[in-house]
């Protein structure tokens, strides 16, 4: 019998790509024969844009990388600017920063868990998610007035300090979301049509995860224990107890469960942030202002400068996004703009990992792997 | 009225034809009214006229239970996932599918430039219309059927194998990849799962020795020990289990609902349908929900029979009745709602193996054993 195959055109306008991707997919009946990648759609010169800007205009920038999760977007930017111009941060606003990190990382994963299951037809838990979400959406409301772009994160510290009823709310949210985790687990982890749908699907041994630049929970589901948090510990992360959530399965059943432990492993991060939030000031310096444009900024002045020329040099400084490794190359040439900002971002290099996986699949396969892997568009084009 | 001219006597009519001539001949109206016609010597056509207002009530009946039942399913949605759902339009938003109903009629009608313009056009009506069909064998209550047919269960069968072959029409004639893949998608599963549904009915054809669907009911009428009623689920509960499965699959429903599955198929056959043409899919979805259900009650769950019905005056009869078979219908209904809402859908290939290497040897199996006990005079 001769046999046609067929090309089929998913995306750029699809809705399981969670946004504007395109895969070209050759295919024989139901199975894929090859998958293609088409990328792009997106792209708005973020990196350029930041040439064009001084350290401290670029942050809000970032928020619209990964913009579930900005404030790791936020925070990696910073540090880098901060390892290169030598800026000291008090300790509260270290520990502010790691809070809204963690949070972050939970508002992340119920994002991520709710349209995993959307993409195979369970419409419930997206629903359940962005209800918790909400929760977490009010208390970053709380903390600088916006819900997904912050701005909050800047050179010296954080913006604001935390507001007054912040912190019995944030307990409130770490105890509901407590037996929330457990609600979703009842009603996903041990479905069986999920399981079917999951367990050995998008396989991928940790070698070819590695090979292509899979980093953060979706490499952590391949047995592969690389978390920046422990390897290279930033911020406050070594005063902490807490592990990195490893699965061996190297299937999308592994790669989702590792969502959920590490949201538990973010509640009880946050619960030790809570108990040891320290008294200080929140910035290193208590506003932004116009000063000297020589040199980096100093304890010593009594405002921060709104601009700042950090010492000729380079640095790539790297953080544990909820995605994965979120790194900013940022050169400096001792001018108030930086020469070249390059973006790692965790999506793009997690997402080339696709084509390999669901060869020899199915169409609902790849959009089951494809929601494991965890894709924000913004984030893949930059 | 209807209850007290129904109060005396013998009542127990074979369709609804009977019931409405009864009616009109104890309120006195049937024979003036009949010697009209009879001096025209046009009689039949009274009965043209009688029937044609039982197409209207059922079509009335079906539509309004469609509208429901699209309300019903976005509440259920909304009340699973801690939500309100529809509730501006009406009361508690009863009232969101007339605004669904001018939104899709005001909608510009789409033919794709390289469609086949007469099958894409025709293709809608050709699932609509055996929806409403399947209505016309299903006894809605005592005495509430439209037509007992002898080879009611054969008919519901056979008339709901047409939707597929409309889906392949729809789905070829749209000339897009998701939607042809749809269709092929549907009449694969509706072949691997008509299969179990019929010899899981077959079973209970055993018992009942006849394919009306009215014996079927009657014969779940009465009683077990004085308080178990009779009903087929109780002897057949893996028959029920494989049914309600398939049928689910029939309707297609999450899990099954591969002739969509939007997040495959973007919408699967009906892609590139707009306007009514969409809304008359949408509608036969919905037809199938309640008749499907319907029919898993009729075959398992008595009908509209009910323990101790027989204690009530015989006039109340047919509403109680009526009454008992929409409450348990509906409960089939949510359960699929609820289904929907819990449970991820399963894969393409997943569903063929279920179907095919599951469904059907157990259902045999199913038959075979109940072939042996009726045999051997265990019932």
């Amino acid at each position: 019998m001769k046999t046609e195959e067929l090309l089929i055109n998913m995306g750029p306008v699809h809705p399981s790509t969670h946004g504007v991707l395109r895969f070209k997919l050759t295919m024989d009946g139901e199975i894929i024969k090859k998958c293609e990648i088409v990328m792009g759609y997106l792209h708005r010169g973020t990196e350029k844009l930041g040439e064009m800007k001084t350290y401290l205009q670029f942050v809000p920038y970032t928020d619209r990388l990964d913009y579930i999760s900005a404030f790791p977007n936020n925070y990696a930017y910073v540090k880098a600017v901060e390892e290169l111009a030598g800026i000291e941060v008090p300790l509260r606003a270290e520990y502010i920063r790691v809070l809204t990190l963690e949070l972050n990382r939970i508002v992340n994963h119920l994002v991520m868990i709710g349209s995993l299951l959307l993409d195979l037809g369970g419409s419930t838990m997206i629903m359940w998610g962005f209800r918790e979400r909400e929760n977490a959406l009010q208390l970053f409301e709380m903390l600088c007035g916006a819900r997904m772009t912050f701005n909050y994160i800047r050179p010296g510290g954080v913006r604001e300090d935390l507001p007054e009823g912040f912190m019995p709310k944030l307990n409130e949210f770490i105890k509901d979301m407590e037996h929330r985790i457990d609600d979703y687990e009842e009603l996903i982890s041990g479905n069986e049509i999920f399981m079917m749908r999951m367990k050995n699907i998008g396989v991928l041994s940790a070698e070819d995860a590695i090979s292509h630049g899979m980093t953060g929970p979706s490499l952590r589901g391949h047995g592969v224990n690389y978390d920046i948090r422990k390897i290279e510990p930033y911020s406050v992360y070594p005063d902490l107890d807490f592990r990195a959530c490893v699965r061996n399965e190297c299937d999308s059943f592994a790669r989702y469960m590792v969502r959920i432990d590490e949201m538990r492993e973010s509640l009880h991060i946050l619960r030790q942030v809570v108990d040891a939030m320290p008294e200080g000031k929140p910035a290193s310096q208590a506003k932004y202002g116009i000063a000297p444009l020589t040199g980096a900024p100093t304890a010593v002045s009594t405002y921060f400068p709104r601009i700042f020329t950090p010492p000729p040099g380079e640095v790539y400084s790297r953080i544990e996004a909820p995605k994965g490794e979120l790194g900013f190359y940022v050169v400096s040439d001792g001018t108030i703009k930086p020469y070249r900002i390059k973006i790692r971002s965790p999506s793009f290099c997690n997402l080339t990992a696709i084509p390999k996986m669901v060869e020899g699949l199915m169409i609902p396969d790849l959009i089951a792997a494809f929601g494991t892997i965890d894709v924000v568009l913004g984030d893949v084009d930059r | 009225m209807l209850s007290l001219a129904m109060w005396t006597g013998d009542i127990m009519f074979p369709n609804a034809y009977e019931l409405i001539v009864y009616i009109l001949n104890f309120i006195g109206l049937y024979e003036p009214i009949n010697n009209i016609f009879k001096t025209l010597g046009i009689e039949y056509v009274l009965r043209i006229i009688i029937v044609l207002v039982e197409i209207a009530v059922l079509v009335v009946f079906a539509l309004l239970t469609i509208m429901f039942l699209t309300w019903m399913e976005r509440k259920v949605v909304a009340m699973v996932q801690a939500r309100y759902g529809p509730m501006v339009t009406g009361p508690r938003g009863l009232l969101q599918p007339v605004m669904d109903g001018v939104k899709l009629i005001g909608k510009e009608d789409i033919i794709p430039a390289k469609a086949d313009r007469w099958v894409f056009t025709l293709a809608p009506f050709i699932v609509f219309i055996p929806a409403l069909l399947i209505f016309i064998p299903l006894p809605f209550g005592e005495s509430l059927i439209i037509s007992d047919l002898n080879v009611g269960l054969l008919y519901i069968i056979a008339i709901s194998a047409v939707s597929p072959i409309a889906i392949l029409l729809a789905g070829w004639a749209s000339n897009n990849k998701y939607s042809l893949m749809g269709a092929i998608r549907a009449v694969a599963q509706d072949m691997s799962y008509t299969i179990p549904l019929a010899l899981s009915a077959i079973a209970i054809v055993l018992f009942t020795g006849s394919l009306s669907t009215v014996d079927i009911v009657s014969a779940q009428n009465g009683t077990w020990f004085g308080f178990i009623p009779k009903w087929f689920i109780f002897l057949q509960p893996l028959g029920f289990l494989l049914f309600l499965i398939a049928s689910i699959a029939e309707m297609g429903r999450i899990p099954f609902d591969f002739q969509e599955s939007e997040q495959e198929l973007v919408a699967g056959f009906f892609t590139e349908y707009s306007g009514m043409k969409f809304a008359m899919f949408f509608l036969a979805e919905y037809a199938h929900l309640f008749s499907v259900s319907a029919i898993v009650v009729t075959l398992f769950l008595g009908g509209w029979s009910f323990p101790f019905l027989n204690l009530l005056p015989a006039g109340l009869v047919p509403l109680v009745s009526f009454g008992i078979f929409l409450v348990k219908t509906y409960v089939i209904i949510f359960f699929a709602m609820w289904l929907r809402d819990t449970v991820p859908r399963v894969r393409i290939d997943q569903l063929m193996n279920l179907g095919w290497k599951i469904m059907i040897p157990l259902a045999l199996l199913n038959l075979l054993a109940t072939g042996f006990l009726l045999t051997a005079g265990v019932f």
